[in-house]
C-alpha cells in the first residue's frame, strides 16, 4: 500500500488568510452603516466603485503575472484595501478619484512590490496620500452631515453627485458645502483648525454650527461604530490590542501635552480621538499586518509613533487629517523597529540585541 | 535568574502557576480513545525489534539468527554509557538481523532483530530488587539500565543517565501532561496504574533525592489527577499539580517554566535549573523493572482517528508492526482519501513510510484520520506577516522571520533569529492563516545548516592540512632557493676570478694558501733556537719555493710532475736515510732520546754515509737537514693529497 507522507503539524486552525481579511471587512460594517446614516449613501457608491476597480485591477495584474486568479482573489486582500480606501475619502468625491486610487493601491503599491506580503506600504493609505496630493480639492470636500440628509436622500442622488458632480436637483458639491448661514462647512478637524488660525480659541471654535445637534454627533457616532468593530476584531483575535491600544494612547498623550500647556490654542485629547479617522486608523488601518511591525514590542512602538505623528501632523501640517501620513511614515520604519524589538528567546539570558 | 525554591513552593501551594508565552488550544479529541481500559492484543506474527530505540548509541547484538529467545531475554548488551539494551518482547525464534524501515519520519532502514514469536510467551525475567532502598544506588541504576529503560515521553533519553544528575535537584518533575490532541495513553496509564507509577517515583526519589516532587497533569484529565492524588496522598513530599491545558505545556522546557518559573538555559539541561523530568510511562517501567524484574518490552499505544473503527489504547510489544495495531483496532482505509498513518500526535507526529514500521519505546500514538479530519494543507499562500505565529510561539521566536530566512536560505540570519531554539512544536504552523508549513521549512533549514557545519568542519580540517602542507612546501622551496642563490653567488665569484683567466693564478693562489698553511704548521712544530729557526726558515722558504715550483710544474706539465715526484721521492729517501742513520746511531749509543733534534750535543757518532763530516757541526747540520727533509716530505704529502682532492 502506498502511504502518503506529510509534515507535521497535521492539524490547522480553520482560519485562512481569506477568512482573516473577511473578518476585518465584517468588522467595518457597523462603521460603514454609521457613515451611511450620517453622511448619506455616497460611501456605498464609493465602496462599490472601489471594490469593483480593485478586483479588476488585481485580476489584470495576476493575468499578466500568470498567477492563479482564484487563489489570490480569494484571499480578500484586494477587497479590504478597496474598502479602507473607500471609507477614507469624501463620500461624494468624483468617481474617477476612487478609481484612480484603487488602481494605484493594487497595481503600484501592492503588486509591483511583489504582491500580498511583499508590499512595504499600506496600499490604501499610500493611495490616499497620492490622491490627496494630486487632487486636493476633491479630496477635501466633506459635506456636513445635515446637508447630505437634506440634499441626497437616496443612493441614486449620491451616485448622481459622484458621477456627474450634481445632485438630481442640480446642486453642485460646492453649493452643498455652504450651509444655510452661508458658511462653508468642512470636517470638524478642518473647522477647528481654521478657527484657531483665525484667532479664535478652541472652546469658541466648538461653538460653530458644525458641532451642533445631531450633526456634531455624526463623527462621534461613526467613531464609536468603528470602535465596536475594532474591539470585536481584538476579541476574535484577528488583531492584537498592541497597535490600536498604543496608538490611541499616544494620540491622547500627545494631544494632552499640548492641551495642558495651552488649552486655548490646542484641541482636547477627546476631540482628537473621536474626530477624523483616529479610530479607523487605530483598528483597521495601522493593523494591516503586511506593512505593520510584527513583534509584540515592535507593534507597541509602531502604534505609539503613529499616534504621535497623527497629532503632530494634525497640529502643524497643512492637511485635514494625518492618519495616512503617519501610517506611511511608520511603514518605512518597520524593518528597523522589527530589528530592534526582537523578543528574548526562551532560555536566552538577554535579547539577542 | 532562577526563581527561588521557597517562592516556587509558595506558588505551588497556592496553585498559582507560571505561564509560558504563546501556546495554542487545538481541540483535544481525547475522549475518543480514553474511555476504555487499556486492551491486550494478540501476539503479532512477527516483531521487528530495532536495536536502537532511544537517544544515544546502540548496544552490541548478542543473539544470532536461528537462536530461540525467551520473553525478556536481552537481545543487545549495553557496553557504552549511552547504550540501552533491548529485550525480546515474547518468546520465539530470531529469523533475521537486518536493517528494517524505521519509526522515523524518513523511514531510513535501521538495524532490527526480526523475531517470529512461538506463541507461548515464555518468560525469563530479571531479578527484582524490591528491597532497593537497602542497595547501593549504583546497583539500582544498573538494574534500570539493564531493563532497557529510556524516556517514554518523546526524546527517549536513557533513564539511567538522567537518574544520576551531577547537580543538586530541587524538583523531580513527573510529566503526565500529554498535551498533544488525540493521545490518551498516559491518561489511561495514570488512571489504571497510578499506584505503580507512584512506586516508580519512589525509586526515582531514592536515587535523585530531590527537595520536592511534582506530578504535573493537565486539567483536562481529572480522573488521572484523582488517581494520582490518591496514590500519592500519604506523602507530603509529593505534590500532584493540575496544569492548565494549553499546547505545548508538556514540552520539557515549557513544563519547567510553568511549574517553577525557571528557564532551562540555552543548550543547557533541566538539571542546570535544579529540575529533572520523567514521563509517567517511564516511572511505570522503572517500577516494573525494580519490583517485578520485567524489562521494558511493551508500552501503551493509543490507536485513534476517524478511520479507526474502535479507537482505544493497547499494550503493544515493542517491535509490533503498525499494521498489526491497525488491524486490531479496525482500520477503515476507505475513509481516507490518501492512505496515511501518523505516528505520534497531530502536532508533532510524523507519517510512517510503511505499515511494517514497528512500535518503539517512544511510540505513544497511531493516528489515522479520515478524509476531512486533518485535511492535507492546501498550497501555502504568501506570508501576510500577521504575526499570529509569533503570538503562539512558546519559545518567543519570530517564526515569520525564521520562515523568511529559511525559505530564502539566508541561514546566517535564521541562526541569528535563533532557529535552533525552535522546539518544532508546530504551534506556529497550526495558526498560520496562509497555511505555510513553517516547521517543515525549519527542519529543512536546520538540516541544511548542520550539513553545512559538518562540511565546514571537514573542509576546515582539510584546509588546515592543506595550509600545513603549503607552509612546509614553502619553507622547503625557500631553503632550496637560498641554496641556489648561494651556489649562484659562488659560481659568479668564481667566474669573475677566472675571467682574468690564467690557471696560473688559481694555481698560484692555491700554492700561496698551501705555503701559508705549511708555514703555520712549521711554526707550531719547531720551537727551536733562533739560529736554527732562521735556517729552518730559510729552508722552509726554499721548500716553499720548491713546493711552489713543484706544484706549478705538476699543474703545468706531466714532465714537471714527474720531476717533482722524483724530487719528492729523493727528498723522502734522503729523509728516510737520515732517519735510519740517526736511529742506528742512537741504538748504538743506547741513547734514549735519539730522534729529537735538540739532542745535538751527544758524543761523536759516525754516520757512515757521510764520512767527511764527523764533527758536531756536521751532526748538527745533519739533524737540521733531517728535520727539513721530514718537513718537506710531510709537506709534499700534504700537497699531493690536497692537490688530489
Ligand atoms: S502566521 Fe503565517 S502568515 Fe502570519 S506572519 Fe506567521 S508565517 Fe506569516
Ligand atoms: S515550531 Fe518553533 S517557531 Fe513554531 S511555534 Fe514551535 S517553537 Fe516556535
Amino acid at each position: 500500500m502506498k502511504l502518503s507522507l506529510r509534515s507535521s503539524p497535521h492539524q490547522h486552525v480553520r482560519r485562512d488568510t481569506g477568512a482573516v481579511m473577511r473578518l476585518v471587512c465584517y468588522a467595518a460594517l457597523p462603521g460603514i452603516a454609521a457613515q451611511v446614516v450620517f453622511f448619506g449613501w455616497g460611501v456605498i457608491v464609493q465602496l462599490i466603485l472601489a471594490i469593483t476597480t480593485a478586483i479588476l485591477a488585481e485580476a489584470a495584474v495576476l493575468l499578466l503575472r500568470k498567477k492563479s486568479l482564484e487563489r489570490t482573489l480569494s484571499d480578500y486582500s484586494a477587497l479590504l484595501t478597496a474598502l479602507l480606501l473607500a471609507i477614507s475619502i469624501p463620500p461624494l468625491a468624483p468617481w474617477w478619484v476612487i478609481v484612480i486610487g484603487s488602481v494605484f493601491a493594487i497595481v503600484v503599491v501592492k503588486q509591483l512590490y511583489g504582491g500580498l506580503g511583499y508590499n512595504m506600504f499600506n496600499p490604501a493609505m499610500a493611495a490616499y496620500i497620492m490622491l490627496l496630493i494630486s487632487f486636493p480639492v476633491q479630496m477635501t470636500q466633506w459635506l456636513p452631515p445635515q446637508s447630505i440628509a437634506e440634499n441626497s436622500a437616496s443612493i441614486i442622488d449620491a451616485a448622481s453627485v459622484v458621477f456627474t458632480g450634481f445632485t438630481l436637483e442640480g446642486y453642485s458639491i460646492a453649493q452643498l458645502q455652504v450651509n444655510a448661514d452661508g458658511v462653508t462647512m468642512a470636517t470638524p478637524l478642518d473647522s477647528v483648525k481654521t478657527a484657531l488660525l483665525s484667532g479664535q480659541t478652541y472652546s469658541e471654535s466648538l461653538n460653530s454650527p458644525m458641532f451642533n445637534g445631531a450633526a456634531g454627533k455624526g463623527w462621534l457616532w461613526v467613531s464609536i461604530a468603528y470602535l465596536v468593530g475594532g474591539l470585536a476584531l481584538i476579541k476574535l483575535r484577528v488583531i492584537s490590542w498592541h497597535i490600536p491600544g498604543s496608538l490611541l494612547l499616544a494620540v491622547a498623550a500627545t494631544s494632552l501635552m499640548f492641551y495642558a500647556v495651552s488649552p486655548d490654542n490646542f484641541a482636547s485629547p477627546y476631540f482628537h480621538l473621536v474626530n477624523g479617522s483616529a479610530i479607523i486608523g487605530a483598528f483597521f488601518i495601522a493593523t494591516d499586518p503586511v506593512s505593520a511591525s510584527t513583534t509584540p514590542r515592535g507593534r507597541m512602538v509602531f502604534g505609539a509613533l503613529i499616534g504621535f505623528w497623527i497629532v503632530i501632523i494634525r497640529l502643524f501640517g497643512n492637511y485635514p487629517d494625518a492618519v495616512a501620513f503617519a501610517v506611511v511614515i511608520m511603514n518605512m520604519a518597520v524593518p528597523l523597529i522589527d530589528y530592534y524589538t526582537q523578543p528574548r528567546t526562551y532560555g536566552h539570558s538577554r535579547r539577542s540585541r | 535568574m532562577n526563581t527561588l525554591y521557597e517562592a516556587v513552593i509558595e506558588r505551588l501551594d497556592q496553585n498559582n502557576l507560571w505561564q509560558f508565552p504563546g501556546g495554542v488550544h487545538p481541540p483535544g479529541q481525547k475522549e475518543r480513545s480514553n474511555t476504555q481500559p487499556i486492551q491486550r492484543m494478540s501476539i503479532p506474527e512477527v516483531l521487528y525489534v530495532p536495536v536502537k530505540q532511544h537517544t544515544g548509541v546502540e548496544g552490541d547484538i548478542i543473539v544470532t539468527v536461528g537462536e530461540s529467545v525467551l520473553k525478556g531475554q536481552p537481545l543487545t548488551r549495553s557496553s557504552l554509557p549511552f547504550a540501552v539494551p533491548v529485550h525480546a518482547p515474547t518468546s520465539g525464534k530470531i529469523t533475521e538481523i537486518t536493517p528494517q524501515p524505521s519509526a522515523h519520519p524518513s523511514g531510513v532502514p535501521e538495524m532490527a532483530i526480526t523475531l517470529v514469536p512461538d506463541g507461548n510467551d515464555t518468560c525469563a525475567m530479571l531479578k527484582p530488587l524490591s528491597q532497593y532502598q537497602q542497595l547501593p544506588k549504583s546497583t539500582v541504576i544498573e538494574a534500570i539500565c539493564d531493563a532497557g529503560i529510556s524516556g517514554l515521553g518523546g526524546a527517549g533519553f536513557p533513564t539511567h543517565i538522567k537518574v544520576s544528575p551531577t547537580k543538586p535537584i530541587d524538583f523531580l518533575i513527573i510529566n503526565g501532561i500529554e498535551c498533544e490532541p488525540y493521545i490518551s495513553s498516559d491518561d489511561r496509564l495514570m488512571r489504571e496504574h497510578a499506584w505503580q507509577i507512584r512506586q516508580g517515583i519512589d525509586v526515582l526519589n531514592y536515587l535523585i533525592e530531590p527537595k520536592c516532587i511534582i506530578v504535573a497533569v493537565e486539567d483536562n484529565k481529572p480522573q488521572a489527577i484523582e488517581a494520582l492524588t490518591i496514590a500519592c496522598q500519604d506523602s507530603e513530599h509529593y505534590r500532584v499539580v493540575s496544569v492548565p491545558t494549553v499546547y505545548p505545556a508538556g514540552g520539557e522546557k515549557q513544563l519547567v517554566q510553568v511549574l517553577t518559573g525557571r528557564e532551562i538555559p540555552r543548550k543547557g539541561l533541566p538539571a542546570d535549573v535544579g529540575c529533572v523530568m520523567f514521563n509517567v510511562g517511564t516511572c511505570y517501567a522503572i517500577a516494573d523493572a525494580i519490583f517485578s524484574g520485567k524489562p521494558l518490552t511493551e508500552r501503551v499505544v493509543t490507536i485513534t482517528g476517524s478511520a479507526i473503527e474502535e479507537p482505544q489504547n493497547v499494550w503493544a510489544m515493542l517491535g509490533t508492526p503498525v499494521l498489526h495495531l491497525l488491524t486490531h483496532a479496525g482500520y477503515l482505509p476507505h475513509k481516507q482519501q490518501e492512505q496515511h498513518v501518523i505516528m505520534g500526535g497531530p502536532m508533532m507526529g510524523f507519517t510512517v513510510t510503511r505499515l511494517t514500521v514497528p512500535v518503539v519505546k517512544i511510540t505513544n500514538c497511531l493516528l489515522v484520520p479520515a478524509k476531512n479530519e486533518l485535511p492535507a494543507p492546501e498550497d501555502e499562500r504568501a506570508c501576510i506577516r500577521c504575526g499570529f505565529c509569533a503570538d503562539v510561539c512558546p519559545a518567543t521566536l519570530l517564526p515569520q522571520q525564521l520562515y523568511w530566512y529559511s525559505k530564502s536560505k539566508e541561514y546566517d540570519n535564521a541562526e541569528e533569529y535563533n532557529l535552533f531554539d525552535c522546539i518544532e512544536c508546530g504551534a506556529c504552523a497550526y495558526v498560520c492563516p496562509s497555511e505555510i508549513p513553517l516547521v517543515h521549512y525549519y527542519r529543512k533549514a536546520k538540516a541544511d545548516i548542520r550539513n553545512l557545519r559538518d562540511e565546514k568542519d571537514k573542509s576546515d580540517k582539510a584546509k588546515a592540512r592543506f595550509e600545513a602542507r603549503k607552509a612546509r612546501l614553502l619553507a622547503e622551496k625557500e631553503a632550496r632557493e637560498e641554496k641556489h642563490r648561494l651556489a649562484a653567488q659562488a659560481r659568479k665569484q668564481a667566474m669573475e676570478k677566472s675571467d682574468s683567466g690564467a690557471k696560473d693564478k688559481i694555481a698560484a693562489a692555491l700554492a700561496r694558501a698551501k705555503a701559508k698553511k705549511s708555514q703555520s704548521t712549521e711554526n707550531s712544530e719547531s720551537p727551536q733556537s733562533t739560529a736554527q729557526e732562521k735556517k729552518a726558515q730559510v729552508q722552509a722558504a726554499v721548500a716553499r719555493a720548491k713546493a711552489k715550483k713543484a706544484q706549478t710544474a705538476q699543474n703545468e706539465t706531466t714532465s714537471a710532475d714527474k720531476k717533482a715526484q722524483v724530487q719528492a721521492a729523493v727528498v723522502r729517501a734522503k729523509a728516510k736515510k737520515a732517519q735510519t742513520a740517526q736511529n742506528e746511531t742512537t741504538s748504538a749509543d743506547k741513547k734514549p732520546d735519539a730522534d729529537t733534534a735538540s739532542n745535538n750535543k751527544t758524543s761523536g757518532t759516525q754516520v757512515q754515509d757521510q764520512p767527511e763530516m764527523s764533527d758536531a757541526e756536521r751532526q748538527k747540520r745533519e739533524k737540521i737537514a733531517q728535520a727539513i727533509a721530514r718537513a718537506k716530505a710531510r709537506k709534499l704529502n700534504q700537497q699531493n693529497s690536497s692537490g688530489d682532492s
